[in-house]
Parts: structure tokens; sequence; C-alpha cells
């Protein structure tokens, strides 16, 4: 295996030098959830439950299902989320 | 950048060689290895390539060129003598005379010849010296280091911090950095400025680092600092340039004889793609901008439509027929010295005449496309590039036309009846207000007019470049930086 690459910041150094997330939205209201099964054993009781239990609030849920939970999400799968939903809970279970 | 690993220790005291196999006169002097491992505070070899030569004496092995580095060996085989750790006495190539007075010894190498000259070191063949300062020395470098996983691609990792304007970018390792600080003479910590729109400090290693993003050789590089100090000047407005909703951005036209030095093309397709230096110059300074001033769209930039110039549009100006000054000469630039200018401007509209043959009607043809500039019914101030091709260029030379007698014959030609353009004329309501009528206007603001000459021989083709709305006193003007070193 290689090493890690080096590399010069380009940028003023004002931001952290770690890759910022995405700052949470304000408030989930009107917002649509995706609840995404990655594949793991019974992942798809936990995901039921929890789109049940957001529906039961109001939101707009929408689930999906990774084909396994040994690759990362297919490019069809990642872009329908992304194309459908504002923000999505990413369901880790075992 | 630190030093991190610890030195290769070397002999404090006696003679050190450093030779490689490749090299005829180190493989020459096998017996004089032999000759000299007898010297009472000993011999070392450091070989460069193989560490089974020479045969004579064991050889350390030095393919990592630690030691040529540490002694700036720049031509093998070289000979060093040390006391006490320092350095008191180095012959480069051999030498019969020099190694023996070195050596302290007589009757070195009976029977070869005198003097023979020595290969180039391994540790300074091209693209080298690089990589052994960031292994080996202190490179100086001051900007953070941001570690990319082994298994990540170092592209897609500037795309995800952000420091990419779509294309992909150069990974700007230390290595490709300090070679791109090779291309000028100036200190990597100098300060350029402060970038709008943040106003964020900027060094030479800053701007040496996006230029290696953008995909520069290093002997791009005093360009593109020429045209971040251009940008920096206020007169050109750089944040105003980047806030406007207006379609502008920061052109760059290179003077003088730097534009053929590093094969910039100002003809066929000069505009376009396709040439290197053309193409990476402008976006170099785009990725400072970007980079170390935070100007990115949809933030501080806000242009709603854009132009595809804004990837960075820089291209060199046509010199070949000198009845005409360059452009730059034209702006207090010496001649024979390079420079760049920074020109605020948007996409360009072409004009092809190909039936004017005078220069009257010529002017009076390409007038009638910069009306169009902005709005056809929108006057005075407005700011023009043309980039005019051969072709164009060749009416107004074989009417032996002077540059100041074609600037008046466009002012006339672009001197409008505001009648023609007040609010509601012919249907549409942009336009002058009522208070000009029976006025005249002039679309381009004194000063405004800019005839610079570009383009392959053939094709009667001109481009006409508008700037932006706001130009000149109240917005941008242009700049003109001398390329330095």
């Amino acid at each position: 295996m290689s090493e890690n690459v080096t590399l010069l910041d380009p940028t003023a150094e004002t931001s952290p030098a770690m890759r910022e997330r995405l700052a949470p939205p304000e408030s989930l209201e009107g917002l649509v959830i995706g609840v995404l099964d990655i594949g793991k054993v019974r992942g798809d009781v936990f995901c039921d439950e929890i789109s049940k239990l957001l529906g039961e609030k109001g939101f707009t849920v929408k689930q999906y299902a990774k084909p396994t939970n040994t690759r990362t999400a297919p490019t069809d799968l990642a872009q329908t989320i992304a194309t459908e939903c504002d923000v999505v809970v990413e369901a880790l279970s075992d | 950048m630190r030093q991190q690993i610890e030195p290769m220790p070397t002999p404090a005291d006696g003679l050190i060689i450093v030779a490689k196999r490749d090299c005829p006169t180190c493989t020459m002097l096998e017996p004089v290895y032999a000759a000299l491992a007898k010297d009472e505070a000993g011999l070392t070899i450091y070989s460069q390539d193989d560490p089974a030569f020479p045969k004579s004496v064991p050889a350390v092995d030095d393919r990592d060129l630690e030691v040529s580095y540490r002694f700036e060996i720049e031509t093998v085989p070289t000979l060093i003598r040390l006391k006490r750790g320092e350095e008191i006495g180095r012959a480069i190539g051999w030498n019969r005379g020099e190694w023996e007075a070195l050596a302290g010894q007589d009757g070195l190498g009976d029977g070869l010849p005198e003097n023979q000259p020595g290969c180039g070191s391994k540790s300074v063949d091209p693209g080298v010296p690089e990589i052994l300062a960031v292994r080996f020395g202190d490179t100086q470098l001051e900007a953070r280091q941001v570690e990319v996983g082994a298994m990540d691609d170092e592209i897609e990792a500037c795309f995800q911090r952000g420091w990419s304007d779509g294309l992909p970018v150069v990974p700007p390792t230390p290595v490709r950095v300090l070679r791109m600080l090779q291309g000028t003479t100036r200190d990597p910590q100098e300060t350029i400025g402060e970038i709008p729109p943040n106003l964020s400090h900027c060094t030479v290693e800053k701007v040496a680092i996006n230029a290696v993003m953008a995909g520069c050789k290093p002997e791009y590089l005093p360009v593109v600092l020429a045209a971040v100090e251009a940008v920096l000047d206020p007169k050109f407005a750089m944040h105003g340039v980047l806030c406007t909703t207006h379609f502008v951005g920061p052109i760059l036209v290179v003077n003088g004889p730097i534009a053929k030095r590093i094969g910039m093309n100002s003809g066929v397709n000069a505009l376009g793609q396709g040439n290197r230096a053309n193409s990476t110059i402008g976006r170099a300074l785009q990725l400072v901008i970007r980079n170390v001033g935070g100007g990115r769209p949809g933030e501080i930039d806000r242009s709603t439509i854009g132009n595809p110039g804004k990837v960075g549009l820089c291209f060199a100006e046509d010199e070949s027929k000198p009845i005409w000054k360059p452009f730059s000469e034209e702006r207090g630039i010496a001649a024979g010295t390079s420079a760049v200018t920074l020109y605020a401007g948007e996409g360009l509209m072409g004009n092809f005449d190909q039936l004017s043959r005078t220069p009257q009607s010529l002017t009076r043809s390409l007038a009638m496309s910069i009306k169009a500039i902005g709005h056809p019914k929108r006057a005075p101030g407005h700011d023009v590039m043309i980039v005019m091709g051969h072709e164009h260029f060749c009416v107004y030379e074989r009417a032996g036309w002077t540059r100041d007698q074609t600037m008046q014959e466009f002012d006339e030609a672009l001197t409008l009846q505001a009648d023609n353009l007040l609010r509601g004329v012919g249907g549409v309501a942009e336009g002058l207000p009522e208070r000009m009528a029976g006025k005249t206007v002039k679309k381009v603001r004194p000063g405004g007019l800019n005839i610079v000459r570009a383009g392959g021989e053939a094709g009667l083709m001109s481009a006409l470049i508008g700037g932006w709305a706001a130009s000149g006193e109240r917005g941008s003007d242009l700049v003109t930086k001398e390329i330095g070193t």
C-alpha cells in the first residue's frame, strides 16, 4: 500500500484543515426525510420503526435500501435519494 | 515544513567519495579508490546507483541520495576531506594533482590521464532536487499541510475541499510547489497583497500552490504573479468585478518577449483552447481569487449568467507587425519589456465583415457590433476591447493608418444620436431618458476603446469584448503590470 499524500493548502487557511460537515437544517419542517437501510441484519425492522415514528409526527418519509452493506451505495440510488430528499437517516443496526 | 528524518551518519574525519557506476570517470578510478582506502583517517565511498560498485572498496548505498543531497554534490566523482565533522577540501571530477593534494598521497592513478571531468550527480537530475528537499531538507514552505489517505484520489480530495473551479486541478504536493517556485527569483514568503473579497494575506508561495493546481509550468509563474499584483490595484476594482451581477471576469493580455519564451499563443485560436500557457495562467489567477480570496460563485460572486472566460482567459498579443505599438507600450510600458494587462471583460462577440476593404468601412462596420454591446440602446460609458484579427488589421495597414487615426475614426463612428436610443423607440422600453432628446452620446467612455491584435492569418475576423457596465473611475479600469522574474 502506498503512503498518504501530502497536499499544501491553497486557501487562506481560515477554515479547519478537516473537511467541514454540512450544517444540519435548523428545522425539519417541510423537508422530505429519506431513511436508508444499509442492508445489515434487521436493519429493515429498525428503519420501518423510524419511518413510522417520523410519519406519526407528520413528516414526509421515503424509504430506501442498499443491496448490500459491504459496498457503497450504487450511484443510481445515491442520486435518487439526493434528488428526492432534503435530509437522510443512514441507518446502522447490528 | 520541517525536517522529519534523522540525517544518515557520515564520518567526522577522513575522505569521502560520491560516485556512480554509470559514470566512466568513476569506474576508471577503481585503482585510486583502492589506494585511498589506505588513508589513515579512512575512506568512505557512497554509491549513487549500485551498492556493489566499486569493487575495490566496499561502498555505502546512497541510492536514496541523502548523502549526495546533504553534501550538495553536483558532479561525480567528488572527493571530500572531512576534519572534526567539517569539510576542509573538495575535488570535483578527476584531477590527479587535486586528488593527491587532498589525499596527501603521491602517485595516485598511475597510468590514468592527468585530468578527466566527471558526470552529473543523480541528485541534480531534473526534478530530483525538489524531491530530496522535501525528503531530507527544510523546504521553507509555510502553507498548512493537508493529508490525503493513501487509498483516496487526491484530485477528488481537492474537489471535496472546494479548491476547484469545476475542472480537475493538479494536486499541490510540496514537490510540485517547490518546482513551481523555481520559476521565480522571489522569496516564497514575500507578501503579494491582500486578495479580495476576504482581503486574505497572500504570499508568493500561495500563488505558486494555485499555479500548480491550474496546471502552470514554473516559467509561467512570473506572469501569474504580475497578474495577481494587477488585480490588487484598486483601479481594477476586483471586489466589484467579482460581486457584480454582470458577466465580466478578468481577461489577461500578455505582451513582450515572455510570450514567446513560454510558448503563448497569439495566433490561430488565440482565445480558444489548446495552448497550455494561455489556458492555465488566467485559471491560476482565478484560483487565487477563489481559494485565497474566498471569491466563489453563488457566494460573493453574484454573476447572473457569468461567461466561459471566467475559468480563466489569457492570450498574447500578436506583435508581428510593428507599425502599431504593442498594447503594453500604448499603456506606458517600455519597449521590449514584458507586461500583462488586466481587463474586466464579458464574453466575446464575433464580427466577420468579409467585404470592407477600406479602413473607413471597416471601422463603421466594427462600430455597428460595438453599438450592440450591453444593449444597442444603452450609452454612454461602455468599455470595449477589439481583438483585431490579422486580415482586418491588414485593412488599416495597407491604408497606412496609425492607431491614433483609427481611434479618431472609431470615436466618430461611435457618436450616436440619442433620439434613436430613447426609451420606447422601436417598441423597446430600454433606452435613454427623454431628457437626452436632441443630443448626441458616445457609446464608449473616453479612453474606453482598446485595440489588441491576435488570431490566425486567414479570416476577416475580429472579436469584440464588452467591459463591465461600471467601467473607468466608477468601476473597473484596465491595469498593466510589468512581468518580473
